[in-house]
């Protein structure tokens, strides 16, 4: 088990951090504070925070509509949900430009807009938060609901008091892969952002433009801040789940 | 939390092996160069609609009979880089010199590549400006691209290596008026400033236009003229002052002799003219004339400004660049407002 996590995971990711070294910790530090960098990473930051906020409540909202509401095909949205993972990222933004674009039939035009880049990040991490929440609302068991409802708690409280705590170690961990996952993205985002340094190139395209200037230390070093910032925030998640299964029991 | 301290353990003596080893592992040899009959050719994207027609033209001759091939594109550093990676290939064929350069460095491919008639050249094509069907903003020259209210398309010149020809355009039509260095740059400010998407790659731009982005797209002949026969509702300008664009070709060291024979014969009258028909401006003179290519008064190359190696880290430098500094003064003026 270690050696498959090693070859497919590990190796790849300490190849990063001692490539993004290559110029020493000078070199590695120029590169992530040149302007173009940290105005890509505060971009992306910014933008994966608010997707994981937004997947938070509308990812439980939509698990919730799919376990406890019946609906003629219902079937047939269940597993439309999932069409973003198959769906080849590229294509994905290429469509949305086709919707959200000048040219759109819809009327609305975000592309080329930080707006655009949320948009984006939302339709590919849509699943995550739906597919965690699922299984456990589907386990939770109704006589919990009902015996507060007997004991006179109106609808809100139940939802607040007795399904919301069951639900959120769910919501969390898929609130903790969109966010991974949105940090990284790169497909999606480049037709639609437009890549305007400053003011919508996202860091996984600041790092195609190092790359591409022949500058694959500096790709690495980015890399490796998008790597530490993601891995924080799934700390971080991890240790507010501990802390609140504590205070549960 | 041991879990995660473990796995940062693991993470930590993995790290430490890599640094260890070396890490020098990188330079596994390119194309084994089959003896039989196969021919591994790797180029920049745009080209392909034109091999789509040469290759089985070359295999119709005696030197190419039976010669089968294998064929990549993509973005031209993305394919250069690939090749310096290992990435077996035969013949090859960018978007610009430095690419090749690349693989010159890396002792993939002779540094006598461009000593032939041609100097490595197999296209030419010329930076010119797409414009909405009947041209409605009037757009001519370069001093229309600065205009208030002109939204101007090019792709990012840090991440697509032939968005850099546009630049170079725009700034050597400036030094060819007479212009100077100052002056020209501050035009290229100006420029910038009406540029609304700086797409990936030059294709993205094309797209981005088409979709109905922009009055202007900065882009290449060759690029209209395709954009034109896919029955895009779009025309074509040249400026007066205008870069030739210069594609170049070039065989791998350890490439078998049938390599060579292709890249004879992509200057062949028959291969000449199938590029010809794809839009490039072919570089034996003869069959170019039999095409009606329009000749802008200011024609000027690359070299003009010392080569694709002086301009990458005069104007390219994703730090100290004359283009990376536009960028940055223009982003810190944009965010603060």
């Amino acid at each position: 088990m270690i050696g498959y996590l090693s070859f497919i995971v590990l190796i790849p990711l300490a190849a990063v951090v001692w490539k993004s070294t290559g110029s020493g910790l000078e070199g590695f530090w120029n590169a992530v504070t040149s302007p173009a960098a940290v105005a890509s990473l505060k971009l992306t930051l910014g933008a994966s925070i608010v997707v994981a906020f937004v997947n938070a409540a509308m990812g439980t909202l939509i698990a919730w509509v799919l376990v406890r509401d019946d609906f003629p095909g219902k079937g047939i949205v269940n597993s439309l949900i999932d069409l973003p993972f198959a769906l080849p990222t590229i294509v994905a933004g290429l469509t949305l430009l086709a919707l959200y674009g000048p040219r759109g039939p819809i009327g609305i035009n975000i592309a080329y807009t930080r707006m655009a880049v949320v948009a984006a990040l939302l339709f590919v991490t849509l699943p995550f938060v739906v597919r965690s929440v699922q299984p456990v609302l589907h386990e939770l068991d109704t006589e919990m609901e009902e015996a507060a409802a007997s004991l006179g708690a109106g609808g809100f409280t139940i939802f607040r008091r007795v399904i919301l705590p069951n639900l959120v170690p769910a919501i969390l961990s898929g609130v903790a892969l969109a966010f991974a996952r949105a940090m990284g993205e790169f497909g999606s985002l480049v037709l639609i952002s437009g890549n305007i340094p400053f003011k919508t190139q996202v860091a996984s395209v600041q790092i195609f433009a190092n790359i591409e200037s022949d500058r694959p230390t500096a790709a690495a070093a980015i890399s490796v801040v998008l790597l530490g910032l993601s891995f924080l925030a799934l700390l971080a998640i991890d240790l507010v789940r501990r802390w609140g299964s504590k205070h549960e029991s | 939390m041991k879990r995660i301290w473990g796995v940062l353990v693991i993470f930590a003596a993995l790290a430490a092996l890599v640094v260890a080893s070396g890490c020098g592992g990188t330079s596994s040899a390119a194309g084994e160069g089959s003896a039989g009959g196969k021919l591994t050719l790797v180029a920049y994207s745009t080209p392909q609609e034109a091999y789509d027609e040469i290759i089985p033209a070359f295999q119709q001759t005696p030197q190419g009979k039976g010669v089968e091939f294998e064929q990549s594109y993509g973005a031209s550093g993305e394919q250069s880089r690939a090749v310096e990676a290992g990435l077996p290939a035969d013949v090859v064929e960018f978007a610009l010199d430095s690419d090749i350069t690349r693989l010159v460095d890396a002792g993939l491919v002779d540094s006598t590549w461009n000593q032939n008639q041609y100097k490595g050249i197999v296209t030419d094509s010329v930076v010119a400006f797409v414009v909405r069907k009947g041209n409605p903003k009037d757009i001519h020259g370069w001093d229309d691209l600065v205009q208030p209210g002109v939204e101007v398309i090019t792709p990012n010149p840090f991440t697509s290596g032939g968005a850099r020809w546009n630049i170079m355009a725009a700034y050597g039509a400036q030094i060819k008026q007479g212009k100077s260095k100052e002056e020209a740059i501050a035009y290229l400010n100006g420029l910038f400033k009406n540029v609304a998407v700086q797409d990936e790659s030059a294709r993205d731009a094309l797209q981005t236009f088409t979709g109905g982005k922009g009055d202007v797209l900065i882009s290449y002949e060759n690029e209209a003229i395709t954009a034109q026969q896919k029955g895009e509702e779009v025309d074509y300008v040249i400026p007066d002052q205008t870069i030739l664009i210069e594609n170049p070709v070039a065989v791998t060291t350890d490439a078998p002799a049938t390599a060579s024979e292709f890249v004879k014969f992509l200057y062949s009258d028959e291969a000449q003219k199938i590029f010809g028909e794809k839009g490039y401006r072919p570089v034996v003179k003869s069959v170019a004339d039999q095409f009606d290519f329009a000749t802008p008064p200011t024609l000027f190359t690359i070299q003009d400004f010392g080569g694709w190696g002086t301009v990458k880290d005069e104007f390219f430098d994703p730090e100290n660049g004359v283009v990376a500094k536009i960028e940055m003064s223009l982003g810190v003026s944009t965010d603060s407002g």
